[in-house]
């Protein structure tokens, strides 16, 4: 091969995080910012409750990324994103606020002001990262964490007994102009569904399955495989509700049982088939679901 | 890296220099080390992209060599190249 093929994807090639960030081997969350802030580009600003990113991000007095940051307390996220770009609005300055919340900040604590936000359709990207449990304190259950799963709150002997949150439908339920699903292991997926965000006005959320694996007890080099995974399954589907339409990003060509999806992690393996038929059969209910909802056209 | 005294802090906690976190390096984390062989890449830069430390260094569109001040050692690297041009050694080992 004389010349070598090109290969270029869709990704930005700017870098706006720096190494150096304090995250665990393979963190989800720590790559999906990478992207995010790749996607969105210089002229933004980003607000982190806290969470697993208010470490990452860097203890004083280090800061990882190019843009300005905001920490704030747990419940603030989306109320202080509102303030920043009114400030900047009353400023005649335009940027993208950024507000960047794990699952306990957005599906627990933050969800108030969050709603609050949503329902005076204020103007910031809403990115909800989603490690399905706190895991910067030690994995302790969030209501974002799925039906069966291991934390340190709920035990092997003990599992978690109610399912997962769903956090999409809630901010649907807002009428908001986008919101929209990925994971980490879909990137271009991902990098695209910013873009597009960010020309819309208005409150847009997104769902972002990162991987953990230090409390999915997941290898680290399968930080990519296992949210594929979740989409192959089912467990996760890629969607985007676009003023109301619904559609589906990705189907799996072949439906895979969602074994291969739980076997890969360890915080999963007490489970007895039954309770894996269990699970099967609520994630088939809500893809169906999902299925019709996509065929009705636009429902808000 | 040296720590700031009380007196060459901001006020309120500010943190004025974007990006000094490349002073705290992560490199020393790590159990495995990713070596890459220069004959079998073909600058596909897959592994760049799926790096989450961002310490694939690239130039001109071409990878020029892992940054071993931060490399944490995930292995994500080896997982995700298609052509097998990164393996995983343990630290130490020749």
């Amino acid at each position: 091969m004389s010349e070598k093929k090109k290969m270029r994807a869709t990704i930005p090639e700017e870098e706006y995080m720096f190494p150096g960030t304090v995250d665990c081997q393979g963190c989800g969350a720590a790559y999906a910012m990478r992207l995010a802030l790749k996607a969105l580009g210089p002229k933004t600003m980003v607000v982190i409750p806290a969470c697993c990113w208010s470490i990452i991000a860097g203890p004083f007095p280090t800061s990882a990324l190019k843009m300005p940051i905001y920490h704030t307390a747990f419940e603030t996220a989306a109320a202080v994103a509102s303030g920043v770009k009114a400030g900047l609005s009353i400023r005649e300055k335009e940027a993208t606020v950024l507000a960047w919340a794990g699952d306990g900040g957005t599906f627990d604590i933050g969800v108030q002001s969050l709603s609050a936000a949503a329902e005076r359709n204020e103007d910031f990207i809403y990115v909800c990262y989603d490690n399905e449990a706190y895991m910067n304190t030690g994995i302790q259950r969030s209501s974002a964490t799925p039906w069966g799963a291991w934390t340190t709150t709920t035990p092997r002997k003990h599992p978690k007994d109610r399912p997962k949150k769903n956090m999409m439908e809630i901010m649907a339920a807002h009428r908001i102009p986008y919101a929209a699903s990925a994971t980490v292991g879909h990137p271009e997926d991902f990098v695209r569904k910013l873009k597009k965000a960010r020309e819309i006005r208005g409150t847009r959320f997104f769902h972002v399955l990162a991987t953990c694996p230090t409390g999915w007890r997941s290898p680290p080099e399968l930080m990519l495989e296992v949210p594929r995974l979740a989409v192959e399954t089912c467990v996760f589907p890629l969607y985007e509700i676009d003023n109301g339409v619904y559609s589906i990003s990705k189907k799996p060509k072949e439906k895979l049982p969602v074994t291969e999806y739980l076997k890969v992690q360890g915080r999963f393996r007490h489970l007895t088939d039954q309770q894996i038929q269990y699970i099967q059969e609520h994630v088939d209910e809500t893809w169906e679901l999902l299925l019709k909802k996509e065929k009705l056209g636009r429902l808000f | 890296m040296k720590e700031k005294g009380w007196k060459e802090c901001l006020w309120g906690g500010l943190i004025v220099d974007a990006g000094n976190s490349v002073l705290y390096k992560t490199g020393d984390w790590r159990s495995q080390r990713p070596i890459r062989d220069e004959q079998k890449c073909t600058d596909c830069l897959q592994c760049w992209i799926m790096c989450p430390d961002a310490a694939i260094k690239v130039k001109d569109g071409k990878i020029v060599g892992i940054d071993y001040d931060y490399c944490k050692g995930c292995g994500i690297c080896c997982k995700v190249c298609p052509f097998d041009a990164i393996e995983m050694k343990e630290e130490g080992e020749k």
